[in-house]
């Protein structure tokens, strides 16, 4: 693997179990990767494959229970952050690490105007007096592209429209200058043209501010344009990760081929028939015990189905969890 | 493309839905919301129209009004040589059958408390006569041709997927054999590797029972896929229609321009060498439209004259049409 002196983050192992009435819920097993700093980490993955609960799983986000971190360890910056004390950890939240949600309405509370909730985070981590956190707070509003910013502080989320909700969540989640920014599918509840708006505002705050991106998306297209590196979930386990355009021009792992060939291409001739993937994603009640894709994948072959696929890399920037050798065409040594 | 043989099997003219606004305690009405405001499009027998444009821009307006779920403010809606807009009580439901609608979220738009074979059955329990014996093995026929497992008749909407709930949904919507089918955003919530499996499935059943779709979507790369041609909605109105083809490589109205431009492509070596058209700000209000061109408080290539006239919904090639001012 390439050289991970200068992380700042990393997460290693990282198991979280939800124990329901109907039994336990394996929702991340065993996930690891990395971030370094100013570089932006898409991860991909349909939805229940994980993504959100290894998120919010780094920050205690999760009501505990029925949420339980069953292993892991998780360094941010140097600190052992499953180890520092709840008052630590209020001050990373919102502090040094940035967080957008999927949806800019429910994240954004309607009571307060706009203006207090870009306050309040400077103010509880910063330490502003209310001048100071007002005039950063309509400098952050107008660095995230909302016009006549200063005004605009005394309006409530439901004056703006969905693309302002959203640069107004980022403007909150960059409030205090976090060193990592975690962005939960921010522009999947948006239309196409306000979703360009947004992936552009993150390319220029990307060269302006150069903090480090965590990305989730389901959409392989917008991975494609912001990300440097790509992680594959399914089923609660990484089950690819490389250098976004290795990924994409040499994917390994059968879903992730099977992924980029279901996507129907604007520019390409029209197929005939769309490629699918038959079956379904797994449920996840059980610690994964052989591969998850097994029952889906055209390639399963004995060994699939009686033990979990390790990751192992395929060149120093890829590395896949698989036991079928792609571009061999079959199966690794065992 | 276009070939003699195809007819019309949808004709709409000039539609109109504007919402009334109520205020007040005597709730006067102070103005309309113009969702839908003066459409007219052809859909031909046996073809699926794409109908696509921005959140809150009338496309399910128009989906509704098309299968009369609304009454329409103004218009005529031709299906099948029966103007449905005018008709009353008795004549409606005998026409009912023949148009179906299948719904974005599978989850909302099957009764929870009923079974699968009683969901999909319900239409015939309404519309037909049928001995008990006959419904079950028509329902077992719908769920063959759905991808359904037979056995999972008595089982109830949540022990399937996502998925699975579209394929009810779908059984529900061909148990009348209907011709023409409005499908409003059927997979938007699918998983990405779910949708494919729905698509070929609609795709597979349209070229049995030579259905005729009317498929709203946000996603322009699948409607791409499936559609014969294309209709591009903007607050209320149409602003292009075309083949599919014509109209993804070579689109005429800066909106679809914009529209197709913000489509991200899943390549990254294209990444950066993208031209891209960011429009700015969104969707006006259709409570209170711009005068003049709609587009024009966006449209990149506005002029003075845009914020005045109205540009005219015009045939600008073969089977192509346009409402802009600059286009020849
Ligand atoms: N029953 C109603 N009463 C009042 N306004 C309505 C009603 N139904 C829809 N509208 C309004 O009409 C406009 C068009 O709505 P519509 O649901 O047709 O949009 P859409 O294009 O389907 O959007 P989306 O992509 O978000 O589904 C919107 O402004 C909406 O708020
Ligand atoms: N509070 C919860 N209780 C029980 N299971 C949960 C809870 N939150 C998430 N899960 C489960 O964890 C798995 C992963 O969920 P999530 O991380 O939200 O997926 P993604 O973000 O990739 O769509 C899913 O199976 C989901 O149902
Ligand atoms: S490990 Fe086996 S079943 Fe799993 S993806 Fe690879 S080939 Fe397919
Ligand atoms: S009529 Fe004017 S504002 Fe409207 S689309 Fe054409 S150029 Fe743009
Ligand atoms: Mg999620
Ligand atoms: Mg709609």
């Amino acid at each position: 693997m390439e050289d991970q002196s200068a992380t700042v983050l990393d997460v290693a192992n990282l198991k979280t179990v939800f124990n329901t009435r109907d039994g336990e819920v394996h929702a991340v097993n065993d996930v690891s990767f990395h971030l370094k700093p100013g570089e932006l980490l898409g991860i991909v993955g349909e939805s229940g494959s994980g993504k959100s609960v290894t998120m919010m799983s780094l920050l205690k986000l999760l009501p505990m229970p029925p949420a339980e971190i069953r292993g892991g360890s998780i360094t941010f910056d140097g600190r052992d952050i499953r180890a520092v004390s709840d008052e630590e950890l209020r001050k990373i939240r919102g502090g040094e690490i940035g967080f957008i949600f999927q949806d800019p309405m429910t994240s954004l509370n309607p009571v307060f105007t706009v203006g207090f909730q870009l306050m309040e985070p400077l103010r509880v981590h910063m330490g502003m007096s209310k001048k100071q956190a007002r005039a950063r707070a309509a400098e952050l509003l107008e660095l995230v592209g909302i016009p006549d910013a200063p005004a605009r502080l005394k309006d409530f989320p439901h004056q703006f429209s969905g693309g302002m909700r959203q640069r107004v969540m980022i403007a909150i989640a960059l409030a205090c200058d976090p060193k990592v920014l975690i962005a939960d599918e921010p522009t999947t509840a948006l239309d196409v043209t306000i979703q360009a708006q947004i992936l552009e505002l993150v390319k220029e705050l990307r060269q302006k501010l150069g903090m480090a991106i965590i990305w989730i998306t389901h959409d392989l297209g917008v991975i494609a344009e912001i990300a440097d590196r790509v992680a594959v979930m399914y089923a609660g386990q990484i089950v690819e990760h490389a250098e976004v355009k290795e990924l994409f021009a040499n994917p390994q792992h059968p879903y992730t081929r099977a992924l980029l060939e279901t996507l129907p291409r604007m520019g390409e001739a029209r197929a005939k028939r769309l490629p699918s993937i038959e079956g379904q994603p797994p449920n996840l009640d059980h610690a994964p015990t052989h591969c998850e894709f097994a029952p889906r994948c055209k390639h399963a072959f004995d060994r699939c189905r009686v033990e979990n696929p390790q990751r192992r890399d395929v060149t120093p920037v890829h590395d896949v969890a698989c036991f079928w050798d792609t571009n061999a065409g079959g199966p690794i040594d065992a | 493309m276009l070939d003699d043989k195809k007819k019309p099997l949808v004709q709409v003219r000039n539609l109109k839905m504007h919402f009334p606004i109520h205020r007040g305690i005597l709730k006067r009405q102070v103005g309309a919301v113009k969702a839908v405001d003066g459409i007219s499009f052809d859909i031909f027998e046996g073809e699926t129209l794409g109908l696509v444009g921005e959140s809150g821009c009338g496309k399910s307006t128009v989906g509704r009004c098309v299968l009369r779920l609304y009454e329409v403010t103004d218009g005529s809606i031709e299906i099948d040589g029966t103007d449905i807009a005018t008709l009353s009580g008795e004549e409606l439901r005998a026409k009912r059958p023949e148009m179906q609608m299948i719904f974005q979220d599978p989850q909302a738009s099957l009764n929870p408390r009923m079974t699968v074979g009683s969901i999909i059955s319900e239409p015939l329990d309404e519309h037909r006569k049928m001995t008990k014996t006959e419904k079950r093995e028509k329902v077992g026929e719908l769920m063959d041709a759905v991808g359904l497992a037979r056995r999972f008749a008595d089982r109830y909407p949540h022990e399937f997927s996502g998925g699975q709930r579209q394929r009810i949904g779908i059984a529900r919507a061909l148990a009348l054999n209907p011709k023409f089918i409005v499908c409003d955003e059927p997979i938007a919530a699918l998983d990405v590797s779910i949708q494919a499996q729905v698509v070929n499935l609609l795709e597979d059943l349209q070229e049995k029972y030579g259905l005729t779709y009317l498929f709203i979507s946000h996603d322009l790369s699948m409607v791409r896929h499936l559609a014969t041609r294309v209709a591009v909605m903007y607050l209320g109105r149409l602003v292009e229609l075309g083949d599919s083809e014509t109209l993804y490589m070579n689109p005429k109205h800066p909106y679809t321009q914009a529209l197709l431009s913000a489509v991200p492509h899943p390549d990254p070596a294209q990444a950066g060498n993208i031209d891209r058209v960011i429009l700015e700000g969104d969707v006006p209000s259709p409570a209170n439209p711009p005068p003049g061109c709609t587009f024009s408080t966006r449209c990149p290539q506005a002029q003075s004259i845009c914020k005045q006239d109205s540009p005219e919904w015009r045939e600008i090639g073969e089977g192509h049409f346009a409402a802009c001012h600059f286009i020849e």
